[in-house]
Formats: C-alpha cells, structure tokens, sequence
C-alpha cells in the first residue's frame, strides 16, 4: 500500500480499518486466489486529510449547531448543504494525484482508456453505527474518466451525511469528527459471457462435480431463466470436462452502447456455439473449487468472463454464497456403503457389480 | 433393431474354409448334442486376447486360460453370482459366454466366498510373495525341457548303466507332457488371484461411483494404479539402452538402421560390447515380451525378434538427440495419484465414510500390483518360452521330413502333437519309416489353407440373446462388454451421426488422421501424429505411443491390458467400439473423444 490507495492483491489484515469491509472482503478474496474485478480502495486517510484540508470541521460545526432532529425540513436543509460542501470541497493535491495515478494504473491495467468503473464505499466497522447508513447512496456504476471518479468519490464521502445517518449520530451523541469512510474503486465487467457454478451436480447432489451454466453477454439471463444457457459438467479432481450440452440461445444481455443492460436477439454462429472455450470451463471449475475451499462449503458463483482483460485474468468472481439444497440433505444421509465390512462390500458389489452403469 | 444375434448354427464357414472343424478340439465346438444351452446363451468375441483366427495347437492355451478361469470361479472360490465362463471356437475365433450360478446357490455360495476369497485378501503379500516364487520356478522347469532329436545309441554311463531304465524316446515325450503341465499350470497360477484382484478393484470401483455418481473412471484407476509396475519394465530397459549408448558414445552404430550392421560396429569397441553384454542382461527376462497379446505364436517376441527392440531403442535415441526427457516423472505421477485421492476423499460427507474409502483403496492398492503385473510373468514371459520350446520341437520334426517349417507344428493340435512323437518314437526305435513324412506335409498344406480362409473372415462380435443387463462382473471389466455396447453391437456400428460408442479409457479429445492396424506386423507403418486404431492394442506396443495421438480399438473395458497403457501414456483411448476396425479406414479424419467414449468420423 502506498499512501492514500491500495490495490486489492495489497491487502492484508491489518489494513481493514484504513479500507473497510467491503474493500477488505475483496482484497481477502484477490488473496485467496478468487480474482474479483481488478481495483483499489482510496483509504480512510484520504477522507481524513482532505476533510481536514477543507476544514470540514468548522462547516459541520456551523451546520449542525442547533439542529432539530424533529424538523424534517431543517434536516433535509442543513444536511443537503453539508453533502453539497463536500462533494465540492476542494481535494488536497497529493489525495487527488494518488487517486488519478491510480485509476490510470487501472486503465492501463485493462487495457482500456477511461475505463468504466464502479465507485463504492467501504465502510470501515461493520457494527459501528455508520454502517447501517453509510450504504444508502454510496454506489456509482459506470464511471468513466479520472475527473469523475473523483467526484464520485467525494459524493461517496458525502453519502456519510445523509438525513438519516446524520440524525441517528446526534440523536446518539456520536462524534461526526470520527466517521471515516474508504472508497472502492474497481471495474465494471464486460462480459463475453457470464454464468453460474456450483460446486456440486444440483441434479444428484454429486460433490465430485462442478455444474457451469454459461451464455453469452451478461449473466442476467442465465440467473432470471430467460435464456437456455450451456450446460457443462467438470470433475473436481482431475478437471476433466465430463459433460457439455451447448443449447440454442435465442437472445444475449448486452450494453446499449451506453450504461444500460438490453436483451438482443441472437442469431447465426453465435447462437449456437459454446459460449464457452474448454479452457474458460476448466477456469471457471477452479475458480468455484477455490471459492469452496475458502469458505469451507459447497458454494453457488457467479463469474464473467471479462472482453477487457487479458486471456489469463479475463475470469472474474462476481459473487460467492453457500449453496444450500445438497449441502443440508448430505448432512442428514450419511453414506450406506460406510461402515460395512470389507468382505460382504466385496459380495454385494459382485451381486450387483456396477450397477451405476446401466444408463 | 434386432433383438438377438445370429445363432451360431446360422453361421456358414467362410468359402475356402469348409471342414474347419477339423482343426480344433471336438469339445470346443458347437455341437447338436448341445444345441439347445448353446442357442440360449449369449456368445461374445473374446477380440481383446484372441483377435484373430486361431491356429490348432494355439487354441490349447486358449482352452487352458478360460477353464483354469472357470474353474476358480466355480469350484475354489464360488464367485456368488459367476459360474464360470465357457467357450467356443467358431470359425476359428473364441467366443465366450459368461455362465451365471443358480439363484437357489448364491447363498451357500456367498459363506464359502467369504471364507476362502477372506483369507486371500488376508494374507495377500505373503501368498503373492510365494506367487512370485512359483511363477519364476516354473519358467525354470520349462527352460529345462529339451526337444533334442533322439541320439543312435542311447549314453551308456548317462542312460543305461544309470539303473534307471528309461531312455530318449520316452523323455521326449514325457517333455512334451511336462510342457502341457507346466502350460496347464501357468492358467491355474494366473487365476489364482486375477478374479480376487477384479473383485477387490470391482468394490473400490463401486464405493466411488456410488459416492461421486459423476467421477470419471480414469479418476478410480489412477488411484489404484502402480508407479512402478513390471510390465512398463522392458520399455524402461529400452530406454536405458538408449540412454547408455548415447553416454557411452555409440549411438552412431544404431542410424544404419540394420541389426546386424549395427551389432558390427558395435563389437568393434570396448563400449559397444560393453553394450551388448547390458542389452543380454535386460533381455533376460523383460525381452520375453509379445507384440501382440502372447496368445499367439505368430506374435513377434522382441528377444527372438531384436530388430524390434532395435527399431525402438534407434527412436528413443533420436528422442534423447532432440533433448526430450524420456523418463517417467515418477515424484510427479506420484503426487498426482496422492492429489486425486486426498481431493476425493476431502468431498465424502463424514469420517466413517473416508475409513471405509481407505480401507476399499488400501485393499484395491494391495491387488492391484498382480493385476497389473501378472500379464508379463505369463502372457509374455512364461508363454515367450512355451512359444519357444514348441518351434525347438517343431524343427525337429523338420529334420526328420515330417514338415518343412518349424511353425508347421501349430497347424497340428496338441493331442496330434502327441501323435506325431509316438509315430517319431516308433520309428527310431524299431527302426522303420514314420508314417508322418508322408501324411503330414499334405494335411498341414490344407489346413494353411483353411487357416488362411478363417483368417480373411471378419468375426460376427457376438451370438445368440443377449442378457437383458450384463452384470457379470469379469465380463464388464475384463471385456468391457456391457448393456450399451451390446445394444450398439445390435445397432450394427457407427450411428447416423457417424458415431462410434465405447468405452472412455483415457481421457481427452484430439482430431487427427486414423491409421488402422489388424495386426503386430503393420506397427512400422504408423505414423507421426495419427490415430491408431486396432482390434486391440498390446502394451508391448508401447514405444509407438510416443508417436501418435489417440486410440480406438474394437475390444476391450476400462482394465483391458491396452487401457492400462494408454492410461499410462497419457493418451485418449476409446476402447471396446466394436466395430472401428470395419467402420474406419486409414486416412479418415476422426475425433476421438475419450473422456466420453465417443469416437466421430469427421
């Protein structure tokens, strides 16, 4: 970590209370070997100097002396003013630089200029009280261009002084001087194709298995069930691609040529082929086995394959949750086969050899 | 789709061939007096051991092999649902059927099972070890048979004076009953373990696919699968050949490309005899070892055939020019089997369930060695000196004018062997003309022929009704013949698609060209990069595996010697396809997609 930024494969432990949860939870995962889209978190210190640079503490001072939590009208007022401060305060120049540099590391990094970023806080406890706000307004999809990362990093700030966090913090007693916030910066996907996987065949429950549904575009259609996506099985073990079933896809979620997510129909090769190389399959396979280990359960991912990315980070983690149906039932049916002796398995086996084979 | 194949009664013997029947055992063929079993059952070609058209006398080991099988199924160690596996010759070609036992008996079949297969697993090393013992004992007693011709006058201090009142005439021909005792013995200590081996593997087998319902075969067999086995040994001896001559600065010698020109230059130096004398050493025993499946006496062995070994030692020396590394990465193959079964046991639900895969593993672990192993010490080695000792006595024939070639003696069978002896005895000791001279060399012309005709036959792959689900354990494993490759069998080849099913031996896909080979002789013309595909493949082939890319062969499971190989050599096999030989032609462009047994012609 240099100064006001930290890039998620920087992130140890120690660094939490300066990047808060969010970014924490990514540099924990970039870590761990679970590539989430690439980015950096602008620290808790960057907030800091610059609140201090602009004398913030004055500005909160006079807007907030006698306020009355009641007046609805006054807080909306009063607050307004102090978001508008900041997300017009000046940045102090060596805050503002390590942010662009960065961003501009991220472009080159992609390979794309002005590349579009998601700009989020990070809230820096998860139980102080902060964070049941800091939430609110504090998500900006789709930035693009240094000079608007740094606005939205400062109406991230701002979201800090929101009517109701603001309230709570003086209703409270809370000191607004101690609220700290840091800001994720990290880039949006554009999918070639995105997907689910669990670690598990959710037809038999199979933990040797890793099931991938795939489509072309954005993942929206493969989660919502409008399209039919790819369906492909790989062994845990040696990664061998056990099953592939390429159906026809009728239509792709894909950018407008702006911001917004649109369903085109699809048509020609495209349609038809794999929306998947095997070689993203076995990716994606150990990318969901990894995601498993980590949290100690079979998981269900989503993951994308990245256009602006080079072929070997292109594969990135959107989402990782425990996967629940399989994982009860195993829990509660131990295996029949454990706990026979050695040689009536051997007889019953020769019985009724290979029964698993009849298809 | 039909639902049953031709009954063997149904099937005419090709032109050429009329009177076939001749040539083999009354007992082996089918017969009227057993007409009514024979029509039940399902008959299936044994193309993984006997691919081709036998020859009369090779047809004993062949009886041997299949009734010792039968015979521990039956009466030593009661298989429950086995009987054993009975055959016929039709045609020339084995077929097998597998026999089941009476449901009334599984029971009392089951409390003997567990008594004498228990103790085997029990005792396992120490029994192997005795195996070990036997086996190489009896390849002794075989070296010591000797088919001399009988002398003018018997040895007056050796024979007559020695008080034991036998002489030659007699001893040859107790040789030659030595020789089918010790044939007849080899088959009993094959299967005193290969069944108990199977059942063992057959248990882990089925404990993981029950556990991981998807888990790829070749996951289980890696598991189970020996690093260092013996029958990858003479391939390793060739490659230290390789190796040593290059370290020692002759490896010139071997680009003329000719045996004898080679071996020239090389007992021109210190070195090159040096080599030489390290060659012998290998040869013995790891050179005993077939290019086909050892069932035949045509299969070429590398120590009667050294321009094979050669051949393979000149390609591995061109490899190690190139830089490549020929040895097995042994620490790795290691760590990848020792990965593989820690990640799958890390996926069972509880703890009881990982002692039971252990313990399944640790047993599978134990037998597999022999199952792995055992295909040198008797299809190769032991039978190499059989194959031997049968063309001694067959040139002796030759110079008493009963034949002209010493192979001419497997045209006759082995009760006829007999036979021609007592008729060889008969007239040195009277002495008066033998009547061979002048019956066999007409005989043996006509069954050439008739050979020749059964030769060119293509073998219907099974007969009769086919069992509603193949669940004879052997049968599935051994052959791979199972419910879906009968039902493909009964297809009648490749689908509308182009696709051939089988089973997914080793996995992976590649593309390329096929070169399709039926027999030994036609390794040579394979060819960088191709697919070879074969009735069957024998693990003596393995230096070619370098060569190309994939396999495909008619016959064979998912154990089959061929399978073990391709595994090993890290190459997709689809194996037991029935019919590629007959479907594909070389130069057709194929898929070969072993990870799901499929094959597709492109």
């Amino acid at each position: 970590m240099s100064g006001y930024v930290m890039w998620f494969e920087g992130y140890w432990e120690g660094l939490k209370p300066e990047v808060g949860g969010k970014a924490a939870s990514l540099g924990e995962m970039t870590g761990a070997g679970l590539p989430v889209p690439p980015g950096f978190a602008l620290t808790t210190a960057a907030f800091r100097d610059s609140r201090d640079a602009a004398d913030l503490d004055a500005t909160l001072a006079r807007l907030l002396h006698g306020l009355d939590t009641d007046d609805t009208g006054m807080v909306a007022d009063r607050c307004g003013q102090i978001r508008e401060q900041i997300t017009r305060m000046p940045v102090p120049a060596n805050v503002e630089q390590s942010l662009r540099d960065a961003y501009a590391e991220l472009c080159r990094r992609c390979g794309v200029s002005d590349v579009p970023v998601a700009v989020r806080s990070s809230a820096t406890s998860e139980d102080s009280p902060d964070a049941s706000f800091a939430g609110e307004h504090d998500t900006y999809l789709w930035v693009r261009g240094a000079d608007d990362v740094v606005d939205a990093v400062r109406r991230c700030w701002a979201s800090l002084f929101t009517d109701r966090a603001t309230c709570y913090r003086v209703e409270m007693g809370y000191e607004h001087r101690t609220v700290e916030m840091s800001v994720v910066i990290q880039k949006m996907v554009r999918p070639v194709s995105a997907g689910v996987a669990f670690t598990l065949n959710p037809s038999d429950g199979d933990r040797s298995t890793i099931a991938i549904d795939s489509a072309w575009g954005f993942g929206e259609g493969v989660v919502s069930g409008e399209v039919t996506p790819d369906n492909f099985l790989v062994d845990k073990v040696l990664y061998e691609i056990t099953r592939r079933r390429v159906c026809a896809k009728e239509v792709e979620f894909t950018l407008d040529g702006g911001d917004r997510v649109v369903k085109r129909p699809l048509e020609g090769e495209r349609a038809s082929a794999a929306s998947l190389t095997d070689d993203q399959i076995k990716a994606i396979a150990r990318l969901a086995r990894t995601a498993e280990r980590h949290y100690g359960c079979p998981q269900d991912i989503e993951w994308a394959v990245d256009a602006d990315l080079g072929q070997d980070s292109a594969i990135v983690l959107l989402q990782a949750r425990p996967e629940t149906v399989w994982s009860k039932k195993s829990a509660e049916a131990p295996s029949p086969a454990a706990g026979a002796d050695m040689m009536s398995s051997i007889v019953s086996t020769l019985m009724n050899p290979l029964n698993s084979r009849k298809s | 789709m039909a639902d049953r194949f031709p009954s063997p009664f149904d099937i005419a013997a090709p032109e050429g061939a009329e009177g076939w029947q001749q040539l083999y055992t009354y007992s082996s063929l089918f017969s009227e007096g057993r007409r009514a079993y024979e029509d039940s059952m399902f008959w299936f070609q044994d193309g993984v051991h006997w691919p081709t058209a036998l020859r009369p006398w090779d047809a004993t080991l062949f009886e041997y092999a299949i009734t010792s099988l039968s015979q521990y199924n039956t009466r030593h160690l009661q298989v429950p649902p086995a009987n054993g596996i009975d055959f016929r010759i039709l045609n020339g070609y084995a077929y097998l059927t597998p026999v089941p036992a009476p449901e009334a008996d599984i029971e009392a079949r089951v409390a003997n099972f567990m008594d004498r297969a228990g103790f085997y697993f029990m005792n396992w090393n120490d029994l192997y070890d005795k195996w070990m013992v036997k086996i190489r004992d009896l390849v002794k007693e075989l070296e010591t048979i000797d088919f001399d011709p009988l002398p003018e006058l018997e040895d007056a201090d050796g024979i007559v004076k020695s008080g034991a009142g036998l002489g030659s005439g007699w001893k040859i021909q107790a040789d030659y009953h030595k020789l089918l005792d010790l044939a007849l013995k080899l088959w009993q200590y094959h299967f005193e373990f290969l069944n108990l081996g199977y059942a063992a593997y057959l248990d882990f087998f089925g404990f993981c696919k029950q556990s991981w319902p998807n888990i790829p075969d070749l996951a289980i067999a890696k598991m189970v699968a020996g690093v260092e086995v013996d029958l990858f040994r003479p391939d390793e001896e060739l490659k230290r050949l390789a190796r040593l001559a290059l370290d020692s600065g002759i490896a010139e010698a071997f680009a003329t490309g000719d045996v004898d020109a080679t071996c020239q230059i090389l007992k021109g130096s210190d070195a090159g005899n040096a080599w030489i004398a390290s060659f012998q050493e290998s040869a013995e025993p790891w050179f005993n070892f077939s290019t086909g499946s050892g069932f035949y006496h045509s299969d070429k062995i590398w120590i009667e055939n050294v321009e094979i070994p050669f051949d393979f030692i000149s390609n591995y020396i061109s490899k190690l020019q190139k830089g490549e590394d020929l040895a097995r990465p042994m620490e790795a193959i290691r760590a990848e089997r020792d990965r593989i079964v820690n990640e799958y046991a890390e996926l069972l639900p509880s703890d009881a369930d990982r002692e039971a895969f252990q313990g399944k593993l640790g047993l599978a672990r134990v037998v597999f060695p022999y199952v792995e192993n055992h295909n040198f010490y008797v299809e190769h080695w032991s039978h190499s000196v059989i194959w031997r000792k049968m063309r001694q006595l067959g040139e002796l024939f030759v110079k008493e004018g009963f034949w002209t070639e010493a192979n001419d003696i497997f045209f006759l069978k082995r009760t006829e062997v007999e036979d021609a002896l007592f008729d060889y005895f008969h007239s040195w000791a009277t002495p008066a003309p033998a009547a061979g001279p002048s019956h066999w060399p007409q005989e043996i012309e006509r069954r050439r022929r008739i050979h020749s005709a059964l030769a060119a036959w293509k073998p219907t792959p099974a007969m009769g009704v086919p069992p509603e689900v193949i669940t004879e354990p052997f049968t599935v494993m051994l052959w791979g013949i199972t419910t879906d490759s009968v039902s493909a069998w009964l297809g009648g080849g490749a689908g509308e698609d182009g696709e051939l099913r089988g089973m997914s031996a080793s996995p992976g896909v590649v593309e390329g060209l096929a070169r399709v080979i039926f027999s030994p002789d036609q390794i040579s013309e394979v060819q960088e990069g191709e697919i070879l595909v074969a009735p069957l493949t024998a693990p003596s082939w393995a230096p070619i595996f370098g060569k190309i890319q994939a396999t495909v062969t008619d016959t064979g499971g998912m154990m089959s010697h061929a399978a073990i190989v391709c595994r090993e050599y890290g190459l997709p096999a689809v194996t037991g396809t029935g019919f590629a030989t007959s479907t594909i032609k070389t130069g057709d462009r194929i898929r070969v997609d072993g990870t799901n047994g499929v094959v597709t012609l492109v």
